[in-house]
């Protein structure tokens, strides 16, 4: 699969209470010049509702944009992805998280934080490789082998 | 000076113009074309000739005169300085009340209320995530609940904003709050701070929104409510501060803030309110952010437009009606993760900005906005950037004194014309409602934000220690971010659960269908039948529910 072929599949969202949009939107409108096909939504989704937007939409990499906290539910997000099958999906963060609270992420599974500061170029190369990642574990698994 | 002499004098300036314009283009290092972030080209000089183009002295006037260009009262920072108002909230109501004591104590004079983003939102704590709670802002779903969050504090002294969008639930708790009290309504002073439902739809924050239709029926039963019933409140504050941080220029920021605040002012004529009556209550709120000279001139061509608007399109004859009252916070775009310290200087300059513009209330951020809710130590910083800046740097001992300088008017008359521009492309489509309503101003506002990023992004705007000066990741000046106590939220949580359960099912109902009358009927107040179900013990959450029943909920647009 070279570079030309490969269209990964990205959602871009929020959880939880704050709709500040600015970032999502951006990342969203990034990541569509990049050439990804990007699903995005308004701010204020339920994680049941990303869960089933990851399934049906056949995503890569889920990115959840955290402005005001609600990155402190992300753990449950990458939990319920994780029940419903979607094991292989990439959880990435992008917005306020605090180093402490960083870890906590990682450590709960999400691929990456991206941090303020970062370039469109950083977080759109880092969501294809990520997707790429996907991809291929979840091809691994039809086939059979590791996840 | 006699006839001959005024000849020879613009000789001589053109020849050291002549002069200057060759040594300039010899020396030159940077020969790109500037613009500022309004997209309006910034020369390297400017001279008397551009204050001569744009009308000279003539149009500025002096401060507390109309079109109010140096301010909008005579004495500015000479008589009151401005109203130090830092934003609190966090935790539980008695976490909140401990903090505000203690700002009080420190001689703060106004005070403000955060709510949490489940308040916001219209949902009571029993009903989110509870990891959530109380993470932005103090948890605050009853009149108990505010009585508890003021307790000590005199409400009819020190003034109270307010951080309460439609249906203006916390306000209604707070009059409930002061009548067990047995404070006065016509003592107590504050302001709406998210009184505007536009800025709401422009901008995707953390706003419960009704309907629109809903929205606007319930802004202007409240200006109503007010009025009459707690005449020192200014039910409207007109924000341009959201739509900056989503991404709107500054000059875009202020023409929308200001067809805002004609739709508003329009809406309340049509009801048949007077001017001269209501608009003394308008206040404006906006972000500073670190284009320094730009938000300078934003603020001075805001205060002219609106003077002519409030006279002329609005027909207030009360010159207090034209005046231009604005609070103003420091932009927290603008701040960087990296390096958390040099945010110290960003708000300085933001904030130097700002009362160059003539605010009349300012609030700070703290270093450590950019990842957290303020640490007490860095909002003591940003109180004192304030003193500093009065006090010892004599910010204030001139009134509006970048006033004449060839540069400052010059600005201040091309950001006027660009505003004014911008105000017409609203008015062209059918003013600031219909203009939301469309989608027209979210693109607008989601295309200046991209084109901001690629200035960043491309190292064209720099942002040190982010595109420039990088230094080693500083972690250390970043400290680990302390949530609100677990065990006391639960215990106010489980408290609220038992004082639920323990009011009267039937009077709830009577309360929840009293509020239903109100909102189908045009004869009734539906913000009166909010202090009402709040009097009764209703919730946050069973308000907002019943009226988003009631009037229609606000649904996202989505636009990228």
């Amino acid at each position: 699969m070279n570079d030309d072929d490969f269209r990964p599949r990205v959602l871009v969202t929020k959880i939880g209470l704050d709709g500040h949009d600015r970032g999502s939107r951006i990342v969203a409108a990034a990541c569509r010049d990049a050439g990804m096909e990007v699903i995005y939504t308004p701010p204020w989704q339920s994680i049941p509702a990303v869960v089933k937007l990851a399934l049906e939409e056949d995503v890569d990499v889920v990115g959840i944009s955290s402005l005001a906290t609600d990155h402190l539910i992300v753990p449950k997000l990458v939990a319920a992805l994780r029940d419903a099958g979607l094991g292989n999906v990439r959880v990435v963060v992008g917005g306020i998280v605090p180093d402490n609270e960083e870890k906590l992420l990682l450590d709960a599974g999400v691929r990456e934080v991206f941090h303020p500061g970062s370039t469109m170029d950083d977080i759109t190369g880092r969501m294809r490789e990520y997707a790429r990642e996907a991809r291929r574990a979840e091809a691994s698994a039809d086939a059979g082998g590791p996840a | 000076m006699n006839k001959p002499d005024a000849p020879r004098l613009l000789v001589a300036t053109e020849t050291a113009l002549e002069r200057w314009q060759r040594e300039f283009k010899e020396g030159v290092v940077d020969e790109r074309e500037m613009t500022n972030v309004s997209g309006i080209p910034i020369r390297p000089l400017y001279t008397g000739a551009d204050r001569v183009a744009s009308g000279g002295d003539e149009r500025l006037g002096l401060p507390g005169q109309p079109d109010y260009t140096r301010g909008i009262y005579a004495t500015m920072h000479r008589g009151r300085t401005w109203t130090q108002r830092q934003l609190v909230g966090l935790g539980t109501p008695a976490d909140y009340n401990q903090r505000l004591l203690g700002l009080l104590e420190r001689g703060a004079t106004a005070v403000s209320l955060i709510p949490c983003n489940s308040v916001y939102r219209g949902y009571d704590m029993d009903s989110v995530e509870p990891e959530l709670l109380g993470t932005c802002g103090v948890v605050v779903n009853n009149a108990d609940h505010m009585e508890r969050c003021l307790e000590g504090v005199d409400v009819g002294r020190v003034s109270c904003a307010m951080n309460d969008p439609s249906p203006f639930t916390l306000l209604a708790f707070m009059l409930v709050a002061a009548e067990r009290r047995g404070i006065d309504w016509n003592k107590i002073t504050g302001t709406s701070n998210q009184s505007d439902y536009l800025s709401h739809y422009v901008a995707n924050h953390m706003f419960y929104r009704l309907s629109l239709p809903g929205a606007r029926r319930v802004l202007m039963d409240h200006i109503a409510y007010c009025r009459q019933f707690v005449p020192r409140w200014n039910p409207m504050s007109v924000v341009g501060q959201h739509m900056q941080q989503a991404g709107a220029t500054p000059a875009e920021a202020m023409a929308f803030t200001l067809s805002s605040a004609v739709q508003y002012a329009e809406d309340c004529i049509a009801r048949g309110m007077d001017p001269d009556e209501f608009l003394p209550r308008f206040t404006f709120f906006f972000d500073i952010s670190l284009s320094f000279f730009e938000e300078i001139a934003k603020f001075r061509a805001g205060r002219r437009i609106w003077a002519r608007i409030a006279r002329e399109r609005l027909g207030a004859k009360d010159e207090k009606a034209w005046r231009f009252k604005f609070h103003a916070q420091t932009s927290g775009v603008d701040l960087t993760r990296q390096q958390p310290l040099n945010n110290i200087a960003r708000v300085t300059a933001q904030a130097m900005a700002g009362i160059f513009g003539g605010l009349q209330s300012l609030h700070t951020d703290s270093y450590d906005e950019v990842f957290q809710v303020p640490s007490e130590a860095a909002a003591r910083i940003a109180v004192a950037t304030q003193n500093i800046l009065r006090e010892e740097a004599h910010l204030t001992d001139v009134i509006d004194p970048l006033g004449g300088s060839f540069y400052v008017e010059s600005l201040t008359d091309q950001m006027e014309e660009k505003i004014a521009a911008l105000m017409k492309t609203i008015d062209d489509a059918g003013g600031m409602y219909k203009a939301v309503e469309a989608g027209l101003v979210q693109r607008m506002i989601g295309a200046s934000a991209m084109r901001f990023q690629r200035r960043v992004d491309s190292g064209e705007q720099v942002v040190v220690g982010v595109n420039k000066y990088r230094a080693d990741d500083d972690a250390e000046s970043r400290p680990p971010v302390e949530r609100p106590d677990a065990a006391a939220m639960q215990r106010h949580l489980d408290d609220f659960r038992t004082a639920k359960a323990a009011r009267s099912n039937a009077a709830v109902a009577e309360a929840l269908d009293d509020l239903t009358r109100a909102a189908k009927s045009d004869d009734r107040n539906v913000f009166g039948a909010v202090v009402d179900g709040a009097r009764a013990g209703l919730t946050n959450e069973e308000i907002c529910t019943r009226l988003r029943r009631d009037l229609g909920f606000g649904q996202p647009l989505v636009i990228v």
